[in-house]
């Protein structure tokens, strides 16, 4: 496998009030492309904080960022909005969907950005929500779905454009053990046969168990690798 | 989908609160298409067959005093005075004076009819019967069509300012015209008769006239002309206040009090109500959907185009209401120009530069209502929309 994601010397701290608290100093990290990577650790071990700057959503004070080839740390807003929108899926622990819309308008939102026609998103919509297993709820509202249903949706909204890494955060959090693990299939289901990269941020050791590999995250510094 | 359709879905997520939003600003803008569209028809009557160079000579206190008629010859003899007559009002109605009420002038027929030619169109031979008849009186269209009447009817005209010797208040009047106005849209919605029938069967303000109009030789002499009238009687127990035909009209609205100025507070008032009401109403519905702002920049959503979404919701919520409200003042307005209380001011309707303002004040009002929620979604960072830290 090649490289696809690689941190260099990140270094990432937050102020709050006069204080500094360093989260990240000169982390390094190599994920290879087609990785199912599980992240655990203790609380305020910057789980989260490894998951925005990988997806973009927050940036590093120093060091390199690379995806698949590509610098992103010195990007501008626009350009990592864009970038996002290219190359990133999120999943949530708690679905983040829209209540206002159907399943189907929720996995629909992300190809809003992209210039395919009404009829090319449906079919891309409908598509994913074949792969989730949840083609015939396509126009319920989130509400009307379980808690299951809703993760599913929020999968195939994270996979209707195609993006290359897929972002979980706590993605079973929210779930029952069996639900989770229904979740956890389809996300391995998406590494191993549409080939994603996903690095999943988790609490729970039996989910870790779906992920090819476990790095363990304490103190802003990997301690452990579990394969 | 696209972006209208995610628009509308977030302006009708909670529809009770949409449309009482609506309402508020219907309402606004239902008072502004009103009171706009009506002062716009006040101040046309005004205008309405306004001559540059007629003039009207009123009593000084205020126009509801007397003149004496013996002024009229006075008058006529100042330089640059080339026709003068007189009309009194006479507070007419028909029947009931609480549901048939307007406008009654005792008039001099040959010369008023000169005088105000402009205003007053009649039928081949109507003017010289009114000038004729004693009885005779002239009905404006929209009045005539208004109860029905027909040349050669004799019609029982009541007065609540005169009564007659025997204490009756009505005035039997023969039918021998129905005018017209200039224009379609001119107010024709007056009587006048002969002031002699009046005078001499009147018990008091016998030889009294409501005002004298004045035709001058042109509009370049009319403040020369005004002075020497009043000059004229200045000093008298009758001092006089002569002033272009459009004052007098103007003058006659303000007794009602400076209408623009209490339609400008009115029409203020409701807006910077709607203001704070719609304002903190969309920045509080914006800080609600906080997470699915930073769900939406998170799928790759730019934070301009969040913004004008927002903006959008804004826009379409005043457009909406604006277009209500001026929509049904249009429609009241039509519905008030066939009343007796349209008749009074002409056609009211809502013009194309009333209604233009309206839609233009509710762009403004969408604009400066979304400005807050929608800087404060295009500024709102996802980690912190997210709680992600």
């Amino acid at each position: 496998m090649t490289d696809f994601i690689r941190l260099t010397d990140v270094c990432k701290s937050y102020t709050r009030g006069k204080e500094s608290i360093s989260i990240f100093d000169r982390l390094n990290l190599v994920i290879p492309k087609g990785d199912f990577v599980a992240i655990m650790g203790p609380s305020g071990s910057g789980k989260t904080t490894l998951l925005n700057l990988l997806g973009g959503t927050d940036r590093c004070d120093s060091g390199q960022i690379s995806f698949d080839g590509e610098r992103i740390e010195g990007y501008s807003e626009g350009q990592l909005t864009a970038w996002r929108a290219r190359n990133v899926g999120f999943i949530f622990q708690f679905y983040n969907l829209m209540p206002i819309l159907t399943a189907a308008q929720n996995v629909e939102l992300p190809l809003l950005l992209t210039s395919l026609s009404a009829q090319r998103r449906k079919e891309n919509v409908l598509t994913a929500l074949k792969i989730v297993e949840l083609a015939d709820r396509a126009r319920h509202k989130p509400k009307e779905l379980s808690g299951g249903q809703q993760q599913r949706v929020a999968i195939a909204r994270a996979i209707v454009s195609d993006p290359k890494l897929l972002l979980c955060d706590e993605p079973t959090g929210d779930l029952d053990r069996s639900t989770a693990n229904d979740i956890l299939s389809t996300l391995q289901l998406l590494n191993r046969e549409l080939g994603k990269t996903i690095i999943m941020v988790t609490h729970d050791p039996e989910a870790a168990r779906f992920a090819t590999r476990t790095l363990h995250l304490d103190k802003g510094q990997f301690v452990e690798v579990t394969t | 989908m696209n972006d209208l359709y995610l628009i509308w879905k977030n302006l009708f997520r909670k529809p009770l609160r949409t449309v009482l939003l609506i309402v508020s600003i219907f309402i606004a803008f239902l008072i502004f298409g009103l009171l706009v569209g009506v002062n716009v028809a006040l101040n046309r009557a005004t205008e309405t067959g306004s001559a540059s160079n007629r003039m009207v000579v009123a009593n000084k206190i205020n126009f509801t005093e007397p003149l004496p008629i013996a002024y009229l010859n006075r008058v006529s003899a100042i330089p640059g005075v080339i026709g003068t007559t007189h009309q009194s009002w006479f507070g007419a109605f028909f029947r009931d004076p609480a549901q048939s009420r307007f406008v009654g002038f005792a008039v001099e027929p040959e010369t008023y009819t000169a005088i105000f030619a402009d205003q007053i169109k009649l039928g081949p031979g109507e003017r010289e019967a009114f000038i004729r008849e004693r009885t005779g009186v002239i009905v404006g269209r929209s009045l005539a069509n208004q109860y029905g009447w027909q040349v050669g009817q004799t019609l029982p005209i009541s007065s609540d300012i005169y009564f007659r010797p025997d204490g009756s208040r009505s005035w039997d009047m023969k039918v021998v015209g129905i005018f017209d106005g200039a224009k379609p849209t001119d107010p024709t919605n007056a009587l006048y008769f002969n002031y002699e029938y009046l005078n001499e069967t009147r018990p008091f303000g016998r030889d009294t006239v409501g005002t004298i109009a004045v035709l001058t030789a042109s509009p370049d002499i009319n403040d020369r002309v005004a002075k020497a009238i009043d000059a004229t009687f200045a000093n008298s127990p009758f001092e006089t206040s002569t002033v272009d035909e459009k004052t007098f009209s103007r003058a006659f609205l303000k007794q009602a009090g400076d209408l623009n100025f209490i339609i400008t507070m009115v029409v203020a008032a409701a807006f910077a109500a709607i203001l704070m009401i719609v304002g903190t109403t969309l920045v509080s519905a914006v800080r609600e959907r906080t997470k699915e702002i930073g769900v939406m920049k998170t799928l790759g959503f730019p934070g301009h185009r969040v913004l004008r979404m927002v903006l959008g919701e804004s826009l379409l919520l005043s457009g909406l209401g604006g277009l209500l409200g001026l929509g049904v003042a249009a429609v009241a307005l039509n519905g008030l120009s066939r009343s007796p209380i349209g008749e009074t001011f002409g056609a009211l309707s809502m013009t194309v530069p009333v209604a233009a303002a309206g839609m233009g004040l509710a762009l403004l009002l969408g604009l400066v209502t979304g400005l807050a929620p929608a800087l404060s979604a295009l500024r709102m960072n996802i980690i912190d929309a997210l709680g992600r830290r």
